[in-house]
């Protein structure tokens, strides 16, 4: 869609929103399969490419699985790499992805959540990026469009910051963020540039003067260093989102942290959800809070590397959690959210009680009566100190 | 709930629902209020029934679902009457705009109307665009209607959102051919 505003308020779907701030980015290099719902991320952004808008390197390329081994060779040339996927476009990536992490590569994904098959489906759900957790990427979720642009180019500088050095996926929900307009801030180019800064090639394969070599063979005597680094690096991050996101907020008035709470302080009961669900639960909340009904909210916005410390003392003085996943690790024993939070406040004297809703799948609707029905449960929960059922499927 | 005013649009893929939804919610932006503008995909094929929706309000949007009880309905293509569920979710003061020839009184007997708070509004948008755009084009007639039967947008708005907007992406036929659709739209619109 035509873009007249450069700074100031307009209205933006989430996937024109995330191809203007790549635009504004300037990346080196840019190598992705469209697939829906963020197609329109490729095709507006090849569009600026071909416009002359900006220098960009675009690599077409024949599969997602390519589109990755294409940002990988250019990352490690020493070029700032962006793409983004969809769904089966990130599953065809797996391979890669931990290549990318492995070999320490900064480079920025948007993720557009959508659904696994089969059956094929091709709106929202967290499965993809949730198959991609343990993936070595940091992972962002945004909630609406406005957070999506500005996650993007926060991911930049986690990715790129020397104590990291791992690359970031930006997920948002497909059609429903990825295809909504809704109102956004725009920065100017200025502004954009001037928070990501200058890009710096670290160990680029293209430094004849000082030859090194990526995704060596590495065995017994080493493969496990390298791990241990990457599993170091990648916690560091967990303070330089705090770090980024402060000074995003001095910059430009709109500060992020590790998570989002909403009227969390004195609640008795919380729900914790990520991406655009967050926002119809605030919703909720705000009635429930009106018949007198402590209700909460905790919405987490970077999930790996997990802040485990922080959510759980976010959550401690809560009697009664439901964590709500858009996904199933079917597993048989609830969501992936719900086994992290879970775990994390395991080490608490005295725990609340925690129970896993899958919502949402496949696109399903997640209406207020939904987030109603679920801290009704909880109430109940909280009176009784019992549990029913400690996994369940919802909105079905 | 949020006071977001909300508006359902009916019609089949290619009559341009989805682009007048994103068309209101510009309008709407521009003069200072918060939107959402949202499709509801299907089966992507041509004829296909589509609904697209807007919420408006004065205070950010946090609601992320479906629009399930929308006060203004503007349907694209009256065939969808019998079979898309046009008038489900919608208040007893609901607004109906109906791409159609017939009168409104015969059109509030077709969606089966009863409640005399519901306002019908009939617009023959289909031989407007024809005789604006050249094209079967209904969509923004209906949105020159929506300004004269409700007090969501001014037409002045409309028009002046799509010359900025879209005179780079359009030639100055179409632009012109599309102002004089949102003006028609506006005048002939006719409720009883």
């Amino acid at each position: 869609m035509a873009i007249t505003a450069i700074k100031g308020k307009t209205a933006l779907t989430g996937n024109s929103a995330i191809a203007y701030g790549m635009k504004q980015i300037n990346p080196d290099v840019c190598a992705a399969y469209p697939i829906t719902p963020s197609t329109q991320i490729a095709e507006e952004f090849s569009s600026y490419v071909a416009d002359g808008a900006v220098q960009t390197e675009y690599v077409t390329v024949e599969s997602e699985h390519s589109a990755m081994s294409a940002c990988i060779g250019a990352s490690a040339a020493g070029a700032r790499v962006m793409t983004a996927t969809s769904s089966q476009g990130l599953a065809l990536m797996w391979e890669m992805l931990y290549v990318a992490s492995g070999m320490r590569l900064p480079i920025v994904m948007t993720n557009v959540n959508r659904a696994l098959s089969a059956p094929i489906n091709i709106h929202c759900d967290h499965s993809d990026s949730m198959g991609a957790r343990d993936a070595g990427w940091i992972q962002l979720y945004s909630e609406t469009v406005q957070e999506g642009y500005d996650n993007l180019f926060q991911a930049m500088r986690i990715a790129e910051d020397l104590r990291v050095r791992i690359p970031a996926m930006v997920c948002f929900d497909g059609f429903i963020t990825s295809h909504a307009i809704e109102n956004i801030e725009l920065l100017s180019d200025e502004e954009v540039q001037g928070f990501v800064g200058e890009f710096k090639a670290v160990n680029p394969l293209l430094d004849v003067e000082r030859p090194v070599t990526y995704g060596a063979l590495s065995l017994q005597d080493t493969y496990m260093e390298f791990k241990y680094q990457q599993s170091q690096a990648i916690s560091r991050a967990k303070e330089v989102v705090i770090e980024v996101g402060k000074e995003f907020g001095k910059r430009f008035g709109r500060e992020y942290g590790l998570f989002e709470t909403y009227k969390l302080d004195d609640a008795d009961v919380a729900v914790v959800i990520l991406n655009s669900a967050a926002g119809t639960t605030k919703v909720a909340i705000d009635e429930l809070r009106g018949k007198g009904i402590k209700a909460g909210l905790l919405r987490p916005r970077l999930y790996r590397p997990f802040p485990a410390v922080e959510l759980s003392n976010a959550l401690k003085h809560v009697k009664a959690i439901a964590c709500l996943d858009r996904a199933d690790s079917m597993s048989g024993f609830g969501g992936p959210l719900f086994n992290d939070i879970r775990s994390a406040m395991y080490e608490l004297e005295a725990r609340p009680k925690i129970i896993s809703r899958i919502y949402g799948l496949g696109g399903r609707d997640y209406k207020v009566r939904d987030a109603i029905a679920v801290f009704d449960e909880l109430e109940n929960v909280k009176k009784t100190g019992v549990v029913d059922e400690l996994m369940k499927y919802i909105t079905i | 709930m949020e006071s977001a005013l909300e508006v359902r649009w009916h019609g089949r893929a290619q009559q341009g629902v989805v682009t007048a939804a994103k068309l209101l919610g510009e309008v709407c932006v521009a003069s200072g209020r918060f939107v959402q503008a949202f499709p509801e995909f299907g089966p992507e094929r041509m004829g296909a029934p589509v609904r697209a929706y807007n919420r408006i309000a004065m205070e950010p949007i946090r609601l992320h679902c479906q629009v399930l009880e929308p006060r203004y309905v503007l349907i694209a293509d009256p065939t969808l009457i019998q079979i898309a569920g046009v008038t489900d979710g919608t208040p007893k003061d609901a607004v109906f705009i109906v791409n159609t020839a017939k009168g409104a009184g015969e059109m509030r007997k077709e969606l089966n109307v009863k409640s005399a708070e519901a306002k019908v509004c009939v617009i023959d948008a289909s031989k407007i665009s024809l005789e604006t755009i050249g094209r079967l084009m209904p969509n923004t007639p209906l949105l020159g209607a929506l300004a004269k039967a409700t007090n969501v947008i001014s037409v002045d708005a409309l028009i002046e959102n799509f010359k900025e907007n879209y005179s780079k992406k359009f030639s100055e036929k179409v632009v012109n051919g599309n102002v004089e659709a949102i003006r028609r739209g506006y005048d002939e619109v006719r409720w009883e």
